[in-house]
């Protein structure tokens, strides 16, 4: 099956939430919808979920119109940021709601209730009610009535964002294999950049109400068409300095002279951005073809296995990562050195130009 | 949110025009009509086109006069009753138990009043306040103070208020209680963090969350007030004199007493008038306030 | 401005009575010195929530005491207390500016209006709140009204701790970064003890100069972010702290080799003398453990899947029956799903029953 937007917008009371968005979902494919709060993400699945109606533009299921089509005629479950589960109801009664009001049978219901249970984990709590169960219980719970539905297209809108960061981090280790097992077209919205990459796919990264940039995950990630999808892609926030090219040489905003070499040589004369993440920073001058800056620390994070420097140069605010535990005293400066091969460069109307071949 | 459309659903609503129209636009018609026309009884009609209305807003006219003055008392007692009502329920809410089983024992009690028919209320009142028998007049009487509802026209208002405060307080002090649930504890904590006197608290927190249930309860207590009948009927009758004649007690006496069928039809348009334009008023400014205080939201 | 003493501090709701077991804070001593910046972190129901609301006096123990620089204030109010707090989901005064909120817990206690007024005005600066100090509070966006309740918090000098309660939790990733790194440098500019309250370990160990790891309404470990990585004191700080977690895997020890099923792995110390009966396992951290090709003497293991983070990639990998975590270097593949693993001798730590075991030399 396929689900297809095209050129849909969706205006509420003369505020735009969708802008002229074109996007194909295929079956057992997970999408992640990646953006900011209020980018878009809820208003696209509403749609998606025939729930809203589009302004303009049409919703096609397998090339077939079904824009007016009422949502119960549609096969789709929805996952949402809040727990909801029927609070009267057993574990197993909850995760079996959908099938009973299909009327299937019993038998066909207790097999695949206890699939989904065990694909879950679910299946130590199927006697207890909701109430008695943890955060990541309940939303498991919820998790597995959307699977067990059989719907051909799953919506989960920041599913795990109610959940303790451990929890959290363990479903997401989980998700891509139950999304495998299942078929259906998933899709997944998140603020996290770190959770699109986690979870894989494809990624469709959203910035008031645009849908920026459609792709393999890793591929949007490596490749950010825009500096709007390298900045909501990236986490820590992306750095960013000016420069000029003239003759053969970067003049970078701020004062600093170097020679136009790596991803720089191949650009023509004239003024970019440079973004850079955080990892792309390093905080020691050791080889000679590299772009040093002097800049001061402001604060370092130290979460043991990482240590995260912030600084500012230039009026600029700047993140850099490094490996194991580093302290620097507030105030110091150092020197922040960028690789000329390792970094994204933006034209005027802010267009990836450059970027890094293989990282 | 412009939601798929189904046009079957209008299906569902035509029961429901076909009762308002046998309910209420067919009588309202007649009252049309009637309130164009004079009668001497007989059934014999007489085309007077607007001049009922005239007469309703000209004082120097017996209509008219006795129009504007139970207006002025029937505003007046409104003014007064949520003047009382209003302060004395949120101070009810505010002193309310927030949990445990006191809770439920002070709701059912704060409930009694609501569930007493109106005309139970009048007897109760009528019967309680009288010098001779009952309770309240007996003591008050006893204890040098001389109250008479039939005969002192003070006395008479002070009976039909204390009645309406005592039947109607209840609700706006479950309406603000509903309101102050609302407030999560963290408001709370930060205030006491803050060192938020007990009325800080009140303004700055309690007051603005009941904002909308307030203006709820003052919409409520208006409309009933100013359509009051029943319970100051059966107290004082409007009397002693029209002392405690309401608009609706003076319809009554024009369309059944004197049986000015024209008359009264004209009344009760205008008085229903004003009541659609107090709740028009009203409804706009609870909308207009509720948009004010909604958040952005939307494209999330 | 104090130094907090926890002297045997338990609270239950069930009373004083009930089996130590239920307590949802077990008896803790330990002390927070002036001017720190701690953490209390854990998952949900670890007791840390409790333990805030104790020291803020929401909540009076069942059992011991809290010094505020050694004077015992656990029967006073929360008002007495001189604490600030901030809570997880913003809280505004609604009629008031921002200003004006920003300057109630001032106004309340009778401060100067001059004081007040600069005070305002420098936390108002710190925040990036000035262009908003004259404006309605309610119709600011999320992180702007949690902003004024970090405002709120700070905005008196002379408090003994402020408190925070998850404050991030309605934040945007992208400005979890810029509020984090701000509170950090609040937490230097303005000489004030805080204790912050998350289950997220990036926010605990990024904020505190030292992170109390709660678990099961006890305090498991009490460190500096390094102290809590390199060598966590039990399992669950392991597994806990890190991300992914710790490699935990069942094992026998015997000197200075570990066994899992028929695989040996060298260990830095020896461990000679552990508990008879314990059970025994390896912590080792994901960082420490790299899959390369499959080589002669190298554990062989099975590869599941491979996370991309971006700037690192963890292979998921399969040790006989022991699942574990392990860094897969630049140009690392597994065109047959097996892979040798490396391990770093000197960070892999021995425990029993959950607890680490310092081996000798």
């Amino acid at each position: 099956m396929t689900v297809t937007l095209d050129h849909v917008t969706r205006t509420v009371d003369g505020i735009p939430h969708i802008r002229d968005v074109s996007l194909t979902l295929e079956s057992g494919t997970l999408n992640v919808l990646l953006g900011p709060t209020l980018s878009g993400k809820t208003s696209i699945m509403r749609l998606l979920a025939g729930l809203d109606k589009p302004t303009s533009g049409k919703l096609l299921v397998n090339g077939k119109d079904v824009t007016g089509v009422d949502v119960r005629q549609r096969s789709v479950a929805m996952v949402y940021q809040q727990f909801i589960n029927y609070p009267s109801l057993s574990v197993y009664e909850n995760i079996a709601s959908p099938l009973r009001v299909q009327g299937k049978p019993r038998a066909e219901i207790e097999a695949r209730v206890a699939e989904a249970a065990r694909l879950l984990r679910l299946e130590p709590f199927l006697k207890r009610t909701p109430l008695q169960l943890s955060g990541g219980q309940q939303q498991r719970t919820a998790m597995a009535r959307a699977l067990v539905k059989g719907a051909d297209l799953v919506l989960l809108d920041e599913p795990l964002a109610n959940l303790d960061y451990k929890l959290r981090e363990e479903l997401r280790t989980e998700l891509p294999r139950i999304f495998e097992a299942s078929g259906a077209i998933f899709v997944y919205a998140t603020t996290e950049p770190t959770e699109a990459l986690l979870l894989g796919g494809n990624t469709v990264c959203m910035w008031e109400g645009k849908a920026l940039q459609i792709g393999e995950t890793p591929n949007v990630y490596r490749h950010p068409q825009s500096l709007r999808v390298a900045q909501v892609f990236s986490d820590p926030p992306l750095n960013l300095v000016g420069i000029e090219k003239k003759n053969g040489s970067v003049q970078y905003a701020g004062g600093i002279a170097a020679p136009a070499s790596g991803l720089y040589s191949s650009l023509s004369d004239g003024a970019y951005r440079v973004g850079f993440r955080a990892h792309q920073l390093a905080l020691a001058n050791g080889e000679t073809d590299r772009h040093a800056f002097n800049a001061t620390v402001t604060v370092t994070e130290i979460t043991g296995s990482e240590s995260f420097v912030h600084l500012t140069r230039d009026g600029s605010n700047w993140v850099a990562v490094l490996h194991g535990v580093h302290e620097f005293e507030p105030g110091q400066t150092l020197d922040a050195v960028l690789d000329p091969n390792d970094v994204f460069v933006f034209d005027a109307a802010d267009r990836l130009v450059a970027a890094p071949g293989n990282t | 949110m412009d939601k798929t459309i189904n046009q079957k659903a209008w299906f569902l609503v035509l029961p429901v025009f076909l009762v308002v129209a046998f309910s209420a636009v067919l009588p309202l018609m007649t009252v049309v009509n009637y309130s164009m026309q004079d009668t001497f009884g007989n059934n014999q009609f007489f085309w007077n086109g607007v001049g009922w209305f005239k007469e309703l807003l000209d004082p120097s006219t017996d209509l008219g006069g006795r129009f504007l003055a139970s207006l002025g008392r029937n505003l007046f007692f409104s003014l007064v009753i949520l003047a009382i009502e209003v302060p004395l329920g949120i101070l009810v809410a505010l002193s309310m138990p927030r949990q445990g089983w006191t809770v439920a024992a002070s709701l059912v009690i704060l409930a009694l009043p609501l569930l007493i028919p109106w005309n139970v209320v009048g007897t109760i009142w009528q019967i309680f306040g009288r010098p001779d028998i009952g309770l309240l007049g007996y003591v008050l009487n006893h204890i040098g103070l001389d109250y008479n509802y039939v005969s002192n026209d003070i006395d008479a208002w002070v009976t039909v208020i204390v009645m309406d405060v005592w039947h109607w307080t209840s609700l706006v002090a479950l309406l603000c209680y509903a309101g102050l649930k609302s407030i999560p504890e963290a408001y709370y904590q930060a205030a006491q963090i803050d060192g938020a006197s007990r009325w800080a608290v009140f303004k700055a927190i309690q007051l603005p969350k009941m904002n909308r249930v307030l203006l709820i309860a003052v919409l409520l207590r208006f409309m009933d007030s100013f359509m009051i009948y029943t319970e100051p009927f059966v107290v004082t009758g409007g009397g002693p004199g029209n002392s405690t004649t309401f608009v609706s007690i003076e319809l009554v006496k024009i369309a059944l007493g004197q049986f000015d069928l024209g008359k009264a039809a004209a009344l009760s348009l205008v008085y229903n008038l004003i009541i659609l334009i107090v709740c028009w008023i009203f409804y706009t400014v609870m909308t207009n306030a509720g948009a004010e205080r909604k958040p952005q939201e939307g494209a999330a | 401005m104090a130094r907090i003493d926890l002297v045997d501090l338990a609270h239950s709701y069930g009373g004083n009575d009930a089996p130590q077991d239920s307590f949802a804070l077990k008896p803790v001593t330990m002390t927070w010195r002036q001017g720190g910046a701690y953490a209390l972190l854990g998952p949900s129901g670890c007791g840390k929530t409790t333990l805030l609301n104790v020291i803020s006096g929401i909540i009076t123990p069942s059992r011991g005491k809290i010094l505020f620089d050694g004077e015992d204030i656990t029967p006073l109010s929360t008002q007495k207390r001189n604490i600030a707090q901030v809570f997880q989901f913003p809280v505004i005064y609604d009629t008031m500016t921002v200003g004006q909120n920003l300057a109630f817990p001032l106004k309340n206690r009778g401060v100067p209006k001059a004081e007040i007024d600069k005070r305002v005005a420098e936390i108002g600066r710190l925040l990036d709140l000035e262009p908003y100090l004259n404006r309605k509070a309610t119709r600011l966006t999320a992180d702007a009204k949690q902003k004024i309740s970090l405002g709120r918090g700070l905005v008196r000098s002379d408090v003994a701790a402020v408190l925070f309660d998850e404050p991030l939790t309605v934040i945007d990733p992208e400005l979890k970064w810029q509020l984090r790194s701000k509170l950090k440098a609040l937490h230097r500019e303005l000489d004030l003890t805080m204790i912050y309250v998350t289950h997220d370990q990036t926010e605990a160990l990024t904020f505190a100069d030292t992170v109390v790891v709660m678990h099961d309404g006890r305090v498991v470990q009490s460190g500096t972010p390094a102290e809590l990585f390199d060598k966590p004191a039990h399992t669950f700080v392991g597994y806990f702290i890190g991300s992914p977690g710790m490699n935990i895997i069942p094992a026998e020890v015997r000197g200075r080799e570990a066994r899992i099923g028929g695989y040996v792995i060298a260990l830095n110390r020896s461990y000679d003398k552990l508990p008879i009966g314990a059970k025994i396992e390896i912590g080792v951290r994901p960082e420490f453990v790299d899959a390369v090709a499959p080589a002669p003497g190298l554990l062989s293991a099975k590869i599941e899947r491979i996370d991309d983070l971006g700037r690192i990639r963890f292979a998921r990998a399969r040790l006989g029956d022991a699942k574990l975590a392990a860094r897969a270097p630049a140009g690392f593949t597994s065109p047959d799903g097996t892979a040798g693993l490396k391990f770093d001798p000197s960070h892999v730590h021995v425990y029993a029953d959950s607890l680490l075991v310092e081996g000798a030399a």
